[in-house]
């Protein structure tokens, strides 16, 4: 570590791993209800149980964003950061404001969070990935805020490198398009359109730039490819990003009362989508395949590909699926959706964290080459139990997907299914997905215990 | 491929095609903004929907349903449910509706399980109205059959 200040980063981490688990834990109890619909209830109701899951991870994504960048910036500026202090007081603000929303949600009746915190001064709560109450998305403004300062700073007063400009591009598209939260127009038609401008310009849009930027970072660490060669790639995939992404957000504009351009504009725009994420794979095998040192801490540069291959798989293959118009047009709404959201979030985001964990983490731990080899390869274990735990969920939730769409959405109305008797119909496949949901689990718990390997004394 | 870009070239991309995907976007975002009352029916939107759209937010109903496709997948679609459930007549709907929410959570052992809301029958009314503005949305034809 270069920086004493880097040492904020590790709070960060930690708690974003054990939301992690959190959210792993939700989902099972959300994928064991999809089976038996008595478990938890009515203790806790399925919309409960998805709110925490969902909700548990966009915080962890944050947290997780955040630690990198605290870690990162130092690092790129070749300064201290410009507060530390705040970064620690910010850490604590949030991690309290994201445990206090959730026991909310677990505690008391959606409608009664809603009533008792004054929802309807200024009414922003109900709708998918923005449940949280209106004092808490205050408090994620003034987080993101403080956060963005202390990182706006330290790169004014420090060096100035692609990197940092792009992650600093990024964080603050975030921070714009999440002021959309707090718009909601009595016009549901209207109200999903903007709705999008957080989700979709978070994930397929600025989010793209952060991720960019520190898979470029982690790849130059390990790596020891030269930066002229680094940021070239870099500004590669980010074009592609900007280009196919923001019209791209049409292919979310087929149903929901919006103009019928968009079943053009969408289908087309999106199709490019997959191409940011071809260059992400190309652009880490590359850089493994020219590199200048070999760096002791193998496994980081493991999660750096992983997450370039999954990323693109879960973004790129498992959206494009679905992404025409045409096929959109049955697909919508169904399990598909679902699988794609998995692999996608998995892929490229919860693996990007993983990547700037693995390669920060034996760092702020006092290893600057890493964890020894026993540790790593408990890792690389935990990194396939993961891995291959999200690729089985994803490819079961795509078979009931298929199912669904063949029962009842593809027959005339006289032959097709309704909703509950087609769920029926596959609930074999729930069962496989549950599986895999607990393997995924099994996964981080070895990640976790790779943390408190005992190394032999290897090097003196 | 990659050789024969220089990171100035590739930087330049980025600026020029990032600036034209911002500015196309923009665009059309006015437009979309300028055709959606009309395709909604903005016109029809009553105080009773706006209110119905306040009960369906406040109780967290897209946390198991989907309304015009968007939403969790756990329960039955929702857009469509004027046609599905009340057969396109405001009465009959409401009244099944009213029954229906009454009714939960349901006895039937280990089906998915929907809450008590604990609705007014003032909120009910204002629900069925909100779903039977949304059933009129002009969305392109979408659900595929009456299913959902």
């Amino acid at each position: 570590m270069k920086y004493s200040s880097q040492m904020v980063a590790k709070p960060y981490f930690i708690f974003a791993l054990i939301l992690l688990a959190g959210e792993i834990v939700f989902g099972l109890a959300m994928g064991t209800q999809y089976l038996f619909g008595d478990f938890l209830f009515p203790a806790i109701p399925f919309n409960v149980l998805r709110m925490v899951h969902t909700n548990l991870l966009i915080v962890l994504l944050l947290f997780g964003f955040m630690g990198a960048t605290y870690y990162l910036i130092p690092e790129e500026s070749e300064r201290e950061l410009w507060s530390p202090m705040l970064a620690k007081l910010t850490f604590w603000i949030f991690a309290a404001a994201g445990v206090a929303t959730i026991l909310g949600y677990l505690l008391v009746p959606y409608a009664t969070l809603a009533e008792s915190l004054a929802n309807s001064f200024w009414p922003t709560m109900g709708r998918e990935f923005l449940e949280q109450p209106t004092l808490t998305k205050v408090g994620i403004v003034v987080v993101v805020l403080s956060y963005i300062l202390n990182v706006t700073m330290t790169v004014i007063k420090g060096r100035k490198t692609t990197i940092s400009v792009i992650l600093l591009t990024g964080l603050f598209g975030l921070a714009f398009f999440f002021l959309f939260a707090f718009y909601v127009p009595t016009n549901l038609s209207m109200d999903k359109f903007f709705w999008w401008f957080v989700v979709h310009l978070w994930v397929e849009g600025t989010w793209e730039l952060i991720l960019g930027a520190l898979l470029a970072f982690v790849l130059i660490k390990t790596t020891g490819v030269d930066r002229e060669h680094i940021d070239k790639w870099l500004y590669l995939i980010i074009a592609m990003t900007l280009i196919s992404g923001l019209a791209g957000t049409g292919h979310h504009f087929f149903y929901i009362g919006t103009p019928g351009y968009w079943l053009w504009i969408g289908s087309i725009a999106s199709a490019a989508e997959p191409i940011p994420f071809f260059l992400m794979i190309l652009f880490a095998y590359n850089m493994a395949k020219n590199r200048r040192i070999q760096h002791d801490n193998k496994i980081a540069l493991t999660w750096a590909k992983g997450t370039a291959v999954v990323g693109f798989l879960g973004a790129g293959v498992w959206g494009f699926l679905h992404t025409l118009a045409p096929v959109n047009f049955y697909t919508h709404g169904t399990q598909l959706t679902a699988a794609h959201g998995h692999l996608a979030f998995f892929g490229a985001y919860v693996m990007i964290c993983f990547t700037m964990i693995s390669y920060a983490m034996p760092i702020l731990r006092g290893r600057p080459h890493g964890n020894g080899p026993k540790s790593q390869k408990v890792e690389l274990a935990s990194f396939w139990m993961m891995v291959l735990g999200m690729i089985g969920l994803t490819l079961a939730l795509t078979v009931a997907g298929i199912m669904q769409i063949e029962m009842q959405r593809l027959p005339d109305a006289a032959h097709a299914l309704g909703f509950m008797e087609t769920q029926a119909a596959i609930s074999k496949v729930y069962m496989v997905r549950l599986a895999f949901g607990v393997m995924v689990l099994l996964g981080l718990l070895t990640y976790f215990y790779s943390f408190f390997v005992k190394e032999e004394k290897v090097y003196a | 491929m990659t050789e024969r870009i220089t990171k100035n070239m590739a930087r330049n991309i980025y600026f020029g095609g990032g600036l034209f995907a911002i500015l196309v976007f923009t665009g059309l975002t006015f437009d979309t903004v300028k055709q959606i009352p009309k395709l909604s029916h903005d016109d029809k939107i009553t105080e009773s929907v706006a209110l119905g759209k306040k009960v369906w937010e406040n109780n967290n109903c897209v946390g198991c349903h989907t309304i015009m496709g968007e939403g969790a997948y756990y329960a039955p679609e929702l857009g469509n449910s004027f046609q599905r459930l009340g057969g396109g007549d405001e009465a009959v709907f409401k009244t099944y509706l009213a029954s229906w929410m009454a009714a939960q959570p349901l006895e039937a052992p280990g089906r998915r399980k929907m809450p008590q809301f604990h609705l007014t029958p003032e909120q009910v009314n204002n629900l069925a109205d909100f779903l039977i503005w949304t059933s009129r949305v002009n969305n392109q034809e979408w659900p595929p059959n009456i299913k959902g």
